[in-house]
């Protein structure tokens, strides 16, 4: 469904602040699956999805979603076919805009925005009952300015609107991490209920080892810009938090030894 | 009273330009500047059809039409050549200040004893007067130009100020107040953000060349100067309104720089009667315009104050 071939990303290339965030990722995702990204700060998770979502292009590689070749396709072009949330709550919805407002923008994502009102009763009863079915009394405040709400209410708006018109693909950035530890536990439990519910492909960012275990069908470790571990099928059904420890363990210690052989082969060679 | 009729109908002419910077300034909160060339424009272009024949009603909707040329121009400055919006405004202000001329082909054009929009109340007032030059209004003689203008300076108004509310609440509306909110949202959301800030900024200048065209009609004349601190202008009467009415709602937001324009233009003839020296009249604006920006930083940061005191005590 998603096929990432060697795309690479340099920030600030040849200056002092270089930082090659993307280096060479291979990755395809199949249709229905949900893959989670774990990986240390830094590792080049945001922008890997901010790849595939097209905040910028990358510096070379192909990204494919389905048979269309997405790579040049601008950000607004890609929403056709990609829902996001992000880490920050309050990115994903337009503050001074009721929730009525911010969903119907939604419910017309990728698409045209016709001269017609955007808001009518049925509408409005429309977006009531899908609002409902996030149990947070939202409903009987869908004219109420959107930046009024909570973190978590308006994470979970924010997952409804991202979902609301059937994505092809899901980004999921971090979205939990901002929250407080219940509405983390509530938007998890959401989104998990939403993915299954409407067998969504997703690729989700995340820094609990808790939902890596526990939500996705297959795990992938990235470092220093690199995929370098991959947990699918019956691997990723066995996989402990604590293996998910170790090979942090061993990612890093690796790297240690590359350098300090780097280090040796400087001093002996050079 | 024919001071308050004058300042009314001024006011009116005038919140077509407020509802233009409405759409830039606090819809997709562009500082756009472009505004004091833009209403000039509409002025020049309108007074230079008129004297060369056209319908009053033909050249207006020209004015409309060249404002909005105007403002996709510092729109595609900004978007497309990326220069930040304050400069790309004054490129294009200053851009215009030569255009004006060029249409004009002098510095002033007087407009008399020419058809205006609102020549048709006109006739219809006469013929309602029986051919007196004026009817008593509320016990005062009031005369029929004047009222004709002030009508259909109404019906300008409502009927403008109504199509903008049912737009703003389209769809295509919608993107657009989104635009102004959250950029990040409005991409995610697959709206070409770009689009919507030259599109914002084409209707915003066209209804301020609107105005100009208006004011044009109903003082009789355009002038290159005409346009200077027209920003300021509007930026108070939208200020004006939002103290007025608030700003809970599109249709409150609207009627509020309607009104605030109307207000801002009686004080300023009263205060003119009152002595104030016209020269003097864009400093005192500026100073308005300064305050009503600070007041809620200064009250905000004397609250933080005293609560501090209040904590060592
Ligand atoms: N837009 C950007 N401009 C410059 N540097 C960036 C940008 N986005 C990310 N980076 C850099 O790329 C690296 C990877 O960042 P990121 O993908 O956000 O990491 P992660 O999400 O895994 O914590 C970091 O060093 C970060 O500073
Ligand atoms: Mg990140």
């Amino acid at each position: 469904m998603l096929k990432i071939h060697a795309v690479s990303k340099t920030f600030f290339p040849q200056t002092v602040n270089e930082v090659r965030a993307l280096r060479g990722i291979d990755l395809t995702i199949e249709e229905g699956s949900f893959t989670c990204i774990i990986g240390t700060n830094g590792s080049g998770k945001s922008t890997l999805l901010n790849a595939v979502a097209g905040t910028f292009f990358p510096d070379s590689g192909t990204i494919r979603v389905g048979e269309a070749d997405i790579t040049r396709w601008t950000e607004y072009q890609r929403a056709r076919l990609i829902g996001r949330v992000f880490q920050n709550p309050f990115a994903g919805t337009a503050a001074e805009m009721t929730i009525a407002e911010n969903i119907v923008l939604a419910m017309k994502r990728g698409l045209s925005h016709p001269l017609t009102a955007a808001l009518n009763k049925s509408t409005k009863s429309e977006i009531g009952d899908r609002v409902r079915m996030l149990k947070m009394g939202l409903e009987d405040r869908l004219d109420n300015p959107i930046g009024t709400l909570s973190g978590g209410q308006r994470q979970a708006l924010t997952l409804l609107m991202a979902t609301w018109l059937r994505p092809r693909l899901l980004l999921l950035d971090e979205h939990t991490a901002a929250l407080d530890p219940k509405s983390a536990a509530k938007i998890a439990e959401l989104t998990k209920l939403i993915i299954h519910q409407e067998k969504l492909t997703a690729l989700m960012v995340t820094h609990s080892m808790q939902q890596a275990v526990d939500l996705p069908d297959r795990i992938i470790m990235m470092h220093k810009g690199q995929i370098v571990e991959d947990f699918q099928k019956e691997q990723k059904k066995r996989v402990r938090i604590p293996d998910l420890l170790d090979t942090f363990d061993r990612v890093q210690k690796r790297e240690l030894m590359d350098e300090s052989v780097a280090e040796m082969l400087i001093r002996d060679y050079v | 009273m024919n001071l308050i009729i004058g300042a009314f109908t001024i006011g009116l002419i005038l919140s077509l330009l407020s509802l233009g910077m409405l759409i830039s300034f606090r819809m997709i909160k562009f500082t756009d500047i472009t505004v004091d060339g833009s209403i000039t424009l509409g002025a020049s272009l309108t007074a230079v059809l008129i004297m060369s024949g056209w319908s009053p009603w033909l050249a207006s909707l020209a004015a409309f039409l060249a404002g909005m040329v105007a403002g996709s121009l510092t729109g595609i400055l900004y978007t497309r050549f990326k220069i930040q919006e304050i400069l790309a405004g004054i490129l294009m202000m200053t851009a215009l200040y030569s255009i004006n001329l060029r249409i004009m082909g002098r510095s002033n054009i007087p407009l008399l004893d020419t058809d205006t929009v609102s020549e048709w109340p006109e006739q219809l007032l006469f013929n309602f007067a029986a051919g007196e030059n004026r009817i008593p209004v509320f016990g005062w003689p009031v005369s029929l130009i004047d009222l004709s203008v002030l009508i259909t300076s109404i019906i300008f108004v409502a009927v403008i100020g109504y199509l903008l509310y049912r737009f703003l609440l389209t769809h295509f509306g919608t993107a657009l107040r989104a635009t102004g909110n959250n950029v990040q949202m409005v991409r995610a959301q697959g709206i070409n953000n770009n689009k919507m800030i030259i599109f914002g900024l084409a209707l915003s200048n066209g209804l301020v060349a609107l105005s100009g065209a208006l004011l044009a009609q109903y003082q009789g004349f355009a002038d290159v100067q005409m346009g200077i601190g027209m920003m300021v202008w509007g930026l108070a009467s939208i200020i004006i309104g939002e103290a007025l009415v608030g700003k809970s709602g599109i249709g409150v937001t609207i009627t509020g720089a309607i009104l605030g324009t109307i207000l801002f233009r009686l004080l300023i003839a009263i205060a003119l009667r009152w002595g104030l020296n016209p020269n003097d009249l864009k400093l005192v604006t500026a100073i308005f315009v300064f305050a009503a920006l600070v007041a809620p930083l200064v009250f905000k940061s004397f609250h933080k104050k005293f609560q501090k005191k209040s904590n060592h005590a």
